[in-house]
């Protein structure tokens, strides 16, 4: 590490360089969450299958929740939300977990939080099989549209970032963060139009308008057009879904480069 | 900075927030906020603390427990920023990180080995070629594919002494870890950092066992209670240190 070198020069310099720690550190919880289980990397596509088979029957029987090829409307918004679940809350606790590494080498902490993300961004990947599966056996085939996905997927990905370096920082200082933010996610989630279409909420101006601030909700909705109905989203919506992006990466980045410095006197 | 220096430290100032207690939830938090009892003790950790090291000198940091050792040491490493002062270092600092502190024990040894690499912020490729020298040194070929939580310390210590000594940087700074081992493999430790003293590193020690100071550098400084009691030669240093102590 050179202290000489500042700003701008320094962040890329410090990015080059530990870019090879970001990728040993996803393969090694890659590593650590699959070897012990005989099913392995199965269970990435096995897991969302089950859960989606008992959800949508539930939902299905008892709420009578009318939407065409429920069981694919369902897991094409699960499964991205799945993604931003695991991520931050994985991210939450990463500055904590690496507290022996911090307190004795000089490494961007930022790397921590993010190689989370990409963790559960590589498990997402894998689910996205389990979504074509349903998919096909549906007869919801995918066509060039779906292509288009990987635009959502970006923008989330980015978004995921942003928020969890929000919550790694806060983590450090208070730690039932991860309490509270467990019912957050709970709540969030029905908040977001995954069991549910959004018509059912649009005569509750309330919810309706909570819904409306959510970006979870643009990416959910984002994905579906292209992977479900075959639609690509006009400009208004490609602008709300960066300008959610952009706006907690700029947000957490400051927070994280305000609190980072003081990690050190907190884990 | 001075060509000549490989770290300067001017007016090195370090406070800590020493708060009775470690506040850890917002329930804490709001219930000491609301009672007014929110406060915290000014510590000062470091108290204008100034001095150069010189390329090439192998420098020693004396002093009892809690004089500022370790927060030095931090502070020249980069990894505590000073509440006041300036900290300038020329070239690359390699830790030597605390025994372990980076492996994953679920890992074999060989993916550890490549983690922890990384970790010091080594190219893959740089590790590749280096690969075969760590196994050599930590003399472990026959448990290479095996988790490391099956490991015993003095092996992860092995491990952990190879992969941090590999390359030559041109600061190297070693916190109270040599004792780790068997005799044998301390001789060995010894030798390598002695190597690196001829090939114009500096290193930066701090121990309590003053007959290694002694033995290994040729300045010191004595910290007392975060201020600079003493600074020159070796041989000075410790023997009013010595005195004091007695």
């Amino acid at each position: 590490m050179e202290n000489s070198k500042t700003g701008l020069k320094k962040f890329i310099y410090d990015f080059k360089r530990y870019l090879p720690l970001l990728f040993n550190l996803a393969s090694k919880d890659i590593k650590v969450k699959y070897r012990r289980s005989v099913l392995g990397i199965a269970w990435s596509i096995l897991n969302p299958l089950l859960t989606m088979l008992v959800l949508t029957q539930v939902f299905q029987m008892l709420l009578r929740v009318q939407v065409e090829n429920f069981a694919t409307y369902y897991i094409v918004g699960s499964s991205l939300w799945a993604f931003f679940s695991e991520s931050t809350s994985l991210s939450l606790s990463s500055i904590l977990g690496a507290s022996s590494l911090i307190k004795k080498v000089y490494i961007p902490k930022y790397m921590f939080p993010l190689e989370k993300c990409i963790f559960a961004m590589i498990n997402y990947l894998f689910s996205l099989i389990a979504v074509f599966l349903v998919m096909i056996i549906q007869g919801v085939y995918p066509t060039w549209t779906t292509l288009l996905a990987v635009l959502p997927i970006l923008y989330c990905f980015v978004f995921c970032c942003g928020f969890s370096l929000i919550l790694s920082a806060v983590t450090v200082y208070f730690r039932d963060m991860a309490h509270l933010y467990s019912v957050l996610l709970t709540v969030w989630m029905y908040l977001t139009p995954i069991l549910y279409p959004i018509s059912l909420i649009q005569d509750k101006p309330i919810i309706y308008n909570i819904v409306k601030l959510n970006p979870m909700f643009y990416y959910v909705e984002y994905i579906r057009d292209v992977m479900m109905y075959n639609t690509v989203p006009g400009i208004r919506d490609n602008l709300i879904c960066i300008g959610f992006a952009v706006v907690f990466l700029a947000l957490g980045s400051l927070i994280f480069k305000k609190c980072e410095g003081k990690f050190i006197l907190h884990i | 900075m001075n060509k000549e220096n490989a770290v300067e430290l001017r007016n090195i100032e370090m406070h800590f927030n020493m708060s009775k207690e470690k506040l850890e939830s917002f329930k804490e938090y709001f219930i000491k906020l609301a009672k007014r009892q929110l406060m915290f003790e000014d510590f000062k950790a470091l108290d204008d603390v100034s001095f150069d090291i010189k390329k090439g000198d192998v420098f020693g940091i004396v002093g009892l427990n809690g004089s500022g050792k370790s927060t030095t040491l931090k502070i020249i490493s980069g990894i505590l920023k000073p509440t006041k002062g300036t900290v300038e270092t020329s070239g690359v600092i390699a830790p030597l990180i605390e025994l372990g502190a980076g492996f994953d024990m679920e890992l074999t040894a060989r993916e550890n080995i490549y983690l922890n690499g990384s970790v010091l912020g080594y190219s893959r490729k740089f590790m590749n070629e280096k690969f075969n020298d760590i196994v050599e040194f930590s003399e472990m070929e026959q448990f290479l594919d095996t988790p490391m939580k099956n490991y015993s310390s003095g092996m992860v210590a092995r491990i952990g002494f190879a992969i941090a000594t590999v390359t030559t940087p041109d600061i190297l700074i070693v916190d109270e870890i040599l004792a780790v081992g068997d005799f044998l493999f301390q001789k060995k430790c010894e030798e390598r950092i002695n190597a690196m003293m001829n090939d114009n590193t500096t290193v930066i020690i701090v121990s309590h066992s003053i007959e290694q100071i002694e033995r290994l550098c040729k300045h010191c400084v004595w910290l007392d209670k975060g201020k600079v009691r003493m600074i020159g030669e070796t041989q000075e240093v410790c023997n009013a240190y010595k005195n004091e102590a007695h």
